[in-house]
């Protein structure tokens, strides 16, 4: 099998915090690390080629050079082989221009069997572009993937929803969005972390994937940031007084009044 | 829109490096330099003491005006609606009113007709029904295909979508295949009426970022958005409205997934970092039974059970609960901490909560510095109204 993984590289986001004075996000020691649901994804890639001898996974990323650190860290893991897009002309895509970039890079890899991904990334929240590759590549998908085995040459995937999850039977060619329940990733071995660093990632820009600029960029992007802003501090907190029943009541009133309950 | 430096005011003092969330701007040569992972963001544009930063504008072509009214995926799983969808109704008709257009709902399923009517109760002036026994189950490809052709068919204007384990599913396809733009998991949602444009705006990073986005040239304008946030619509038995049925051309090879069952499962398998809801108990308990009362209430507020490192080192609970630096890092809509003094340990795993609420006898704790609600007092008489109270609304 040809397994395709894609990989994201996100500041560590426990780390981000904002400067109160300036509003903004302060981003000194603040380090990159592979997106976790990625690193699922590329577990469950890794137990799959294991599963069927003779298969090869890819990792593939769209991002800055300095994500070749993040790609070294798939190879050390076990990925076979890595591609990293990156050309200034790809700055600034929404997930509909980043799906279109990926899907152009992947069909240059030619035939591949399954395609996996982390079910969204920590610092945009949005779970759009496995969906969105999944249809620009024309394959069939199954988003938040919680199991996944091998059977009768299909998938046998559970697919997780909020009250429970559904079993469902996915043939090849398709795509895969991985929940971190999937698996416990594994971690680089001392073999492959001399290895990845002897590897060659392959850079592709623009003119390699053969992509016309207008599907891809800031100005392809159909969404942009129209502004961004901090959130107001949280305000005080209260305390509510009076009887255990009063103060109940209250608490109650107050948390369905902001939907939270 | 793309960032541009303006190379005759830029001093090259990098204060827009220090703001950029994204390491996208270097100083080079005495100048500000926008990288290419650049999001457009815009921090750097307010950051810039020299308007040496600015917005470039995008140009656009599509026909903006054959496109109206505000639909609603009405999200049902079963027969049964999603609970997001009477909150998309009661937010669509807003922005419906502030366009002066119609506020519609498409429906995807099999035997719709009584849903429909739902929807109907529920605000909807004209409901879309794609009804088909291949629309069964929810596939991706099914629905995909039937949400595709209505809007190609019907052309909205503004679809709003449950930000929901489906509505994730099917809305990114559905762009994708449409051509369009898509904002995920928004929390406000607002008309310019100036030009039309849906003001989307969405947290990134954790919360610690929030975003409006816009979705200038191209139509629908869609997102889907987070449930629990908006106001719920009004039902109103009496209310007159049109059911429209959608034609499918759906046929069992356009389905590539088989879904062999769906199987509900109980609350205790979910996780501390799913959880919604997290009822957390420490040494305020005072011993391993004062995890049954924190248990009944998490079974009242619908939550999981939690706690802090002293509950879990006295032994009153397994480590798998213990929330904290050492434990799990959650970040819940609402945290209950119950005799939780708020250790540094234990705040660090938990402040990143929407809403904490904390009891405790000591009125100096430090949780009750991170807290929301603060209720001083007697845990084993404030959790048994407590449990009351909530326990009123579930049944």
């Amino acid at each position: 099998m040809n397994i395709v993984v894609c990989a994201k590289q996100v500041p560590n986001s426990t780390q981000v915090k904002t400067n109160p004075q300036t509003g903004t996000i302060i981003r000194e020691g603040v380090e990159s690390v592979l997106n976790p649901d990625d690193a699922n994804a590329l577990e469950a890639a890794l137990a799959l080629k294991e599963a069927s001898p003779g298969s090869t996974v890819t990792v593939v990323t769209m991002g800055p050079p300095q994500a070749d650190d993040m790609l070294r860290e798939c190879l050390a893991m076990g990925a076979d082989d890595a591609v990293l897009l990156c050309d200034r002309r790809f700055a600034g895509s929404d997930t509909w221009a980043t799906s279109n970039a990926l899907a152009a890079g992947i069909r240059k890899l030619g035939q591949v069997d399954v395609v996996l991904a982390g079910r969204q990334a920590t610092d945009g929240d949005t779970a759009q572009v496995g969906p969105q590759l999944a249809e620009r590549l024309d394959v069939p998908q199954v988003t938040y993937v919680m199991a996944c085995e091998p059977k009768d040459g299909k998938l046998l995937v559970k697919r997780q929803l909020e009250d429970g999850y559904e079993l469902i039977e996915i043939g090849t060619p398709c795509l895969l969005t991985a929940v971190k329940e999937l698996n416990e990733p594994r971690y680089m071995s001392v073999r492959g972390v001399y290895d990845a660093y002897d590897k060659d990632i392959r850079v592709w820009g623009l003119d390699d994937i053969g992509l016309a600029q207008d599907r891809v960029g800031l100005d392809a992007s159909p969404t942009h940031v129209f502004r961004s802003f901090t959130p107001d501090p949280k305000g005080k907190g209260v305390i509510l007084e009076g009887s255990p029943r009063d103060v109940a009541g209250a608490l109650a009133a107050d948390l369905r009044r902001r939907h939270l309950i | 829109m793309a960032i541009l430096v303006m190379r005759d005011r830029c001093k090259g003092c990098g204060l827009c490096v220090d703001a950029c969330p994204f390491g996208a701007i270097a100083v080079e040569g005495g100048l500000a330099s926008i990288l290419g992972n650049c999001t457009g963001c815009g921090q750097c544009v307010e950051a810039c003491g020299f308007d040496a930063i600015v917005r470039a504008e995008g140009t656009g072509s599509t026909d903006l005006g054959s496109y109206a009214d505000v639909w609603v995926y009405a999200e049902q799983r079963r027969g049964v609606l999603a609970p997001v969808v009477v909150e998309l109704l009661g937010e669509g008709r807003k922005l419906a009113g502030a366009l002066g257009s119609r506020l519609c709902a498409a429906l995807a399923g099999s035997s719709m007709d009584a849903l429909a009517g739902e929807l109907v109760a529920y605000g909807a002036d004209l409901v879309y029904v794609a009804d088909d026994p291949l629309l069964a189950d929810y596939t991706t490809d099914a629905y995909a295909k039937v949400v595709c052709d209505a809007i190609a068919a019907h052309r909205p204007e503004v679809v709003l979508y449950g930000a929901t384990h489906v509505g994730r599913d099917l809305a990114p396809r559905v762009a994708a295949r449409v051509g369009t733009g898509l904002t995920a998991d928004c929390t406000g949602l607002e008309i310019d009426p100036e030009t039309r444009r849906l003001k989307q705006t969405r947290p990134a990073f954790g919360g610690n970022l929030m975003a409006t986005i816009v979705c200038p040239d191209r139509r629908p304008q869609m997102s889907t958005v987070r449930p629990g946030v908006m106001d719920k619509a009004v039902r109103d038995g009496g209310r007159k409205g049109e059911v429209r049925r959608l034609e499918t051309s759906l046929a069992a090879s356009d389905i590539r997934t088989r879904v062999v069952e769906v199987v509900k499962s109980v609350k205790e398998t979910v996780s501390l970092t799913a959880a919604e809801i997290i009822v957390s108990g420490g040494a305020g308990l005072g011993g391993p039974d004062g995890f049954e009362l924190i248990k009944r209430f998490a079974d009242a507020v619908g939550g999981v059970v939690g706690a802090s490192r002293a509950a879990v080192d006295n032994g009153w609970i397994g480590h798998e609960h213990q929330v904290g630096q050492t434990g799990t890092t959650v970040k819940p809509r609402i945290y209950f901490a119950c005799g939780i003094s708020g250790a540094i340990q234990h705040l660090a795993g938990m402040q990143g909560s929407d809403v904490i609420v904390a009891v405790n006898k000591n009125c100096v704790a430090p949780i009750f510095d991170v807290a929301d609600y603060g209720i001083v007092g007697d845990l084993y008489e404030v959790i048994p109204a407590l449990i009351e109270e909530f326990g009123k609304a579930a049944s």
